[in-house]
């Protein structure tokens, strides 16, 4: 009975996660600005990470919770580098 | 012992992070310990500033204003994005800032951005001056004596 | 295809709701990036998911595995406290890059740049 609860909760986050992830990927793709399409991109790392951590959950195994922390690595070190490339790219001397 | 482990409280957070990572053993704590001590020396040849970081009830003080702060204007910016009836106005702020310590300035900038409706944007080293994007500006005066009161009055107490 | 841990009922209820409370957290903030009208506003719209998104669904990990293996499980910990210090390191990065193209192209009413001799840096 509660496995089945718990089961049924899982995957209504999820679905609620993959909605966020989608929000995410939306601003990612219309911009308007690059600025936006960087934040988006960001806001969409940190969506594939939680939902890596709920299926860890689900699977009651800890190999996700290593795939959600390399992704939150990845995440970060993407985003500076996006960010500072908006910023020198831009330099017209 | 000073020579031995220049940055105690390094060393400790490395060994944390090698125990949380791997689990519980004997063997791992002494092997963490192992890594943790040669690890934080290669910190010596950074030559960091002398933090002037005193340890104290402010730290925890700190810390559960912090996580307080956080909760609610996640809630505050939630009530923003959920209902459009909600009036805001968003918009920069010039705050005049007298703490000096650059660590200290670090931990207040993480703050203020890692709360959701604030967000730091500059600091302009030479007049002392803050510049700060507020998602719900109602009133200046209130968020510049919220944030000198609550936090800077703290870090202060913390680390000059 | 639907599966899920055996827990007792306790555990099971306080797993779901804090899965459940994260994910509904994590989604307000991303809406915000949709609602929200301009960049400044929107920057602040993922924080809601970095702090108490991301913690929720954290704790609910923790506490699954505290109980299924029964011994303290705490390397969510980790993911935490690292999520916490490098978003608030990549939007100030963000923001700030954004400032500096909207003053070099003047679109939005930004506040001038405090530096007084103007040199790029």
């Amino acid at each position: 009975m509660s496995t089945l609860f718990l089961a049924l909760v899982i995957t209504a986050a999820q679905i609620i996660l993959g909605l966020s992830m989608l929000c995410a990927a939306y601003r990612m793709l219309r911009g308007p600005r690059a600025q936006d399409r960087v934040l988006g991109l960001d806001a969409l790392y940190l969506g594939a990470m939680l939902l890596l951590v709920t299926y860890g959950v689900q699977t009651g195994r800890t190999l996700y919770y290593e795939a959600a922390l390399a992704i939150g690595l990845l995440g970060f070190a993407g985003t500076v580098a996006l960010s500072k490339f908006l910023m020198r790219g831009e330099v017209i001397e | 012992m000073r020579r031995l482990l220049p940055f105690p409280l390094l060393t400790l957070a490395l060994l944390v992070m090698w125990v949380l990572l791997t689990g519980f053993s004997p063997g791992h704590v002494v092997l963490g310990g192992l890594v943790a001590a040669l690890v934080s020396r290669t910190m010596l040849s950074l030559e960091p500033e002398v933090t002037g970081f005193r340890p104290g009830l402010a730290v925890l003080r700190l810390a559960a204003l912090v996580v307080a702060d956080i909760v609610r204007s996640n809630i505050a910016v939630a009530r923003i994005v959920l209902f459009r009836g909600v009036e805001h106005k968003s918009g920069f702020l010039h705050l005049p800032i007298e703490l000096r310590n650059p660590y200290a300035l670090a931990i207040l900038a993480v703050i203020i951005t890692a709360t959701p409706g604030t967000l730091w944007v500059e600091h302009d080293a030479r007049r002392h001056i803050i510049l700060i994007h507020v998602l719900d500006l109602v009133d200046e005066e209130e968020w510049i004596q919220l944030i000198k009161h609550r936090y800077e009055r703290l870090l202060m107490e913390i680390f000059e | 295809m639907i599966q899920a841990p055996d827990l007792p009922v306790w555990a099971a209820i306080i797993v779901g709701l804090l899965l459940l409370g994260g994910a509904v957290v994590t989604l307000i903030g991303t809406l915000g990036l949709l609602r929200l009208k301009t960049f400044y506003e929107r920057v602040h719209a993922p924080t809601l998911g970095t702090t108490l998104g991301s913690a929720l669904v954290l704790a609910a990990s923790m506490v699954c595995f505290t109980v299924l293996q029964s011994r303290p499980v705490a390397h969510e910990l980790l993911i935490g406290l690292f999520v916490t210090l490098t978003t608030p390191v990549t939007l100030m990065l963000l923001a700030r890059a954004a400032i500096y193209r909207d003053r070099s192209e003047g679109v939005l009413p930004v506040p001038p740049s405090s530096r007084v001799p103007p040199r790029d840096e």
